[in-house]
């Protein structure tokens, strides 16, 4: 039995706008069960005490001082989008309440 | 049609609860992450860079003076300052931002457990302050198409990108229970007291009509002793009193629906400004479902406790002690003091009287004749063409005599038309009180010419009919006399 299911699947496949068929869902669940069922093995070290590592690096407190910077000119800005208009990005309109 | 209770009834069968989520845009010189330029009103998309854009390899790096004024904030608002603190990934698709996540903080915000005191009618309310954390603004969508189109036909979306990456704070409440009918009024007042408490900071504009200031409401409605209602939470809410109009109505509406024995849905609304009104948001599926993460390319941060205390030692005066202390100094009562707090009229009386006017004499300008300007013209008070500077040299010349209240209002015209500063324009207009009392003199003999019958009556000991004669002088005159003056000759000669 798949600790994760189907329907599960389908719900993370849309949060990243990924189109699945239903082929896909049954064969992606099987190998994220394999991928839970490893995180299980790493779940039984004792880590009593131990601050979660976010970061690798043994940095903190990297700050940056309030001093502009050039800016990208707009062309070379929009260039990497897909579509412009007046010097705005143009994208498909997403459905959703804006002011 | 949506049913609405009547306000007084609502409230006296159910018991409000208040939520209150504040977004500041801080004003630093660059965004948030990179060092892009944040000046308000630039040409679209001129103030972005690899790392604003979410080009491929860009790495961010946090702005100093935005950790700072959070902190600040922070310590303004009476909170424990975290000692370990990291920014986390809020994922979600959309194209206000071009990451496909907005960089904000999750379990280990900044600031954390403060509080604010407001009074309202004379009592005191204790708001508590969950949390303060930093975050980045999105950018500018502007939707496109089918009837409102300025592209015919099309349905699309322009984005902006160079709001994209200011630095943004979220000031979050503690749910705020036993405000009772009074919840409106205390909403406002303590938006108004952040406002107050974070521009006195120096960290930010403020100024909730350009969006430098945002307020999202939360509501919820329970009967006495039972639990808490579902709240709803209600966006573009953007002035004091659209604030205190979205409590009231949700207080309406949704007492409507419990009263009907219908539920409330957790839902996100979106106030109307023209209406009033509250209307439900298309809800985003899975809206809640962010999957946040600890940011990976920003180290986190440690703010050592030096760093907070010299921080701390550069707070100012808070709000609310200048508040009292001006009241006091000024003299002025509970009421009058609420009117100038109302009119936003704290800095510019403070100037005037620092430009060397009595405090009465900048109250009277500031609350009186130059309040209602700024109604008429449907502007801030601070945003009218004259200056506390002249506002003091006006009163300036009426303590002198030189002029009186009429020639003044005058003289504010000729100031607000840019004729210069109040001697200028009085010069300028020949607008001076006439203290020639030879010329008055002549001036009330022929007014008494030619009114014999009100010159009887004064003769006869009805002093008050004297008026009518102060008018016919001033009139004469073009209102340049001093009414005080005029009457004393009047009463002089006939008697």
């Amino acid at each position: 039995m798949s600790t994760i299911s189907r329907e599960e699947v389908a719900h993370l496949a849309r949060l990243a706008r990924l189109e699945v068929t239903d082929d896909e869902l049954d064969a992606f669940a099987g190998q994220l069960d394999v991928i839970l069922e490893s995180m299980k093995t790493l779940a039984e070290v004792n880590t009593d005490g131990v601050q979660p590592t976010s970061h690798a690096v043994p940095l903190v407190n990297v700050f940056r001082e309030d001093q502009p910077q050039p800016s990208l000119p707009r062309d070379a800005a929009l260039a990497g989008g897909p579509d412009t208009y007046e010097d705005r990005f143009r994208v498909p309109r997403i459905l959703d309440e804006e002011a | 049609m949506t049913k609405l209770n009547d306000y007084d009834k609502a409230v006296e069968t159910y018991e409000p609860v208040l939520g209150l989520e504040t977004h500041i845009e801080l004003d630093t010189n660059t965004k948030m992450f990179c060092g892009c330029s944040t000046t308000f009103g630039a040409e679209p998309n001129t103030q972005t860079c690899p790392v604003c854009l979410a080009l491929p390899g860009a790495l961010p790096v946090a702005n100093k003076a935005a950790i700072e004024a959070t902190i600040k904030i922070g310590l303004a608002l009476n909170c424990h300052i975290a000692e370990w603190t990291r920014f986390a990934r809020k994922n979600y698709f959309y194209p206000d931002m071009p990451k496909n996540f907005q960089t904000s903080q999750y379990e280990e915000p900044l600031c954390e457990n403060g509080y604010v005191d407001v009074v309202v009618e004379g009592k005191e309310y204790r708001i508590e302050i969950e949390r303060v954390h930093l975050e980045e603004d999105t950018g500018k969508t502007l939707h496109v198409g089918g009837a409102t189109g300025r592209i015919h036909g099309a349905t699309e979306s322009l984005v902006d990108y160079n709001r994209a990456g200011i630095p943004l704070v979220e000031i979050v409440t503690r749910p705020v229970p036993g405000t009772g009918a009074l919840a409106p009024e205390v909403a406002r007042a303590y938006t108004a007291e952040l406002r107050d408490i974070v521009r006195s900071l120096g960290v930010s504009d403020v100024r909730m009509e350009q969006g430098s200031l945002r307020c999202d409401v939360n509501l919820s409605l329970n009967l006495p002793g039972a639990e808490w209602g579902t709240r709803t939470e209600t966006k573009n809410v953007n002035s004091l009193r659209s604030v205190e109009r979205a409590v009231r109505y949700e207080v309406r509406r949704q007492s409507a629906l419990l009263d009907a024995g219908e539920r409330i849905f957790q839902e996100t609304r979106h106030f109307q400004e023209t209406t009033g009104e509250t209307r439900a948001g298309r809800s985003k599926e899975e809206a809640t479902d962010y999957r946040y993460f600890p940011e990976p390319d920003l180290a986190v941060m440690e703010p050592s406790r030096e760093w907070v205390e010299q921080l701390r030692s550069e707070l100012p005066e808070p709000p609310r002690k200048r508040r009292e202390r001006l009241q006091a100094e000024w003299s002025l009562g509970d009421k009058e003091m609420q009117s100038v707090v109302n009119a936003d009229a704290i800095e510019l009386i403070d100037a005037t009287v620092a430009a060397g006017t009595t405090p009465s004499g900048a109250v009277k300008w500031w609350l009186g004749e130059l309040s209602r300007r700024a109604n008429e013209s449907g502007e801030e008070l601070a945003a009218l063409a004259i200056t506390p500077a002249q506002v003091a040299q006006l009163q300036g010349m009426v303590d002198d005599g030189r002029l009186n209240d009429k020639l003044a209002r005058q003289v504010i015209d000729g100031v607000i038309a840019g004729e210069g500063d109040p001697a200028d324009v009085a010069a300028k207009r020949g607008l001076e009180v006439v203290s020639d009392t030879g010329a008055l003199e002549t001036a009330v003999e022929e007014a008494i010419a030619a009114n014999p019958a009100v010159a009887d009556k004064i003769r006869g000991g009805t002093h008050a009919a004297a008026g009518v004669l102060i008018g016919a002088v001033m009139k004469a005159t073009k209102g340049q006399a001093d009414a005080g003056t005029v009457r004393q000759i009047i009463l002089d000669k006939l008697s």
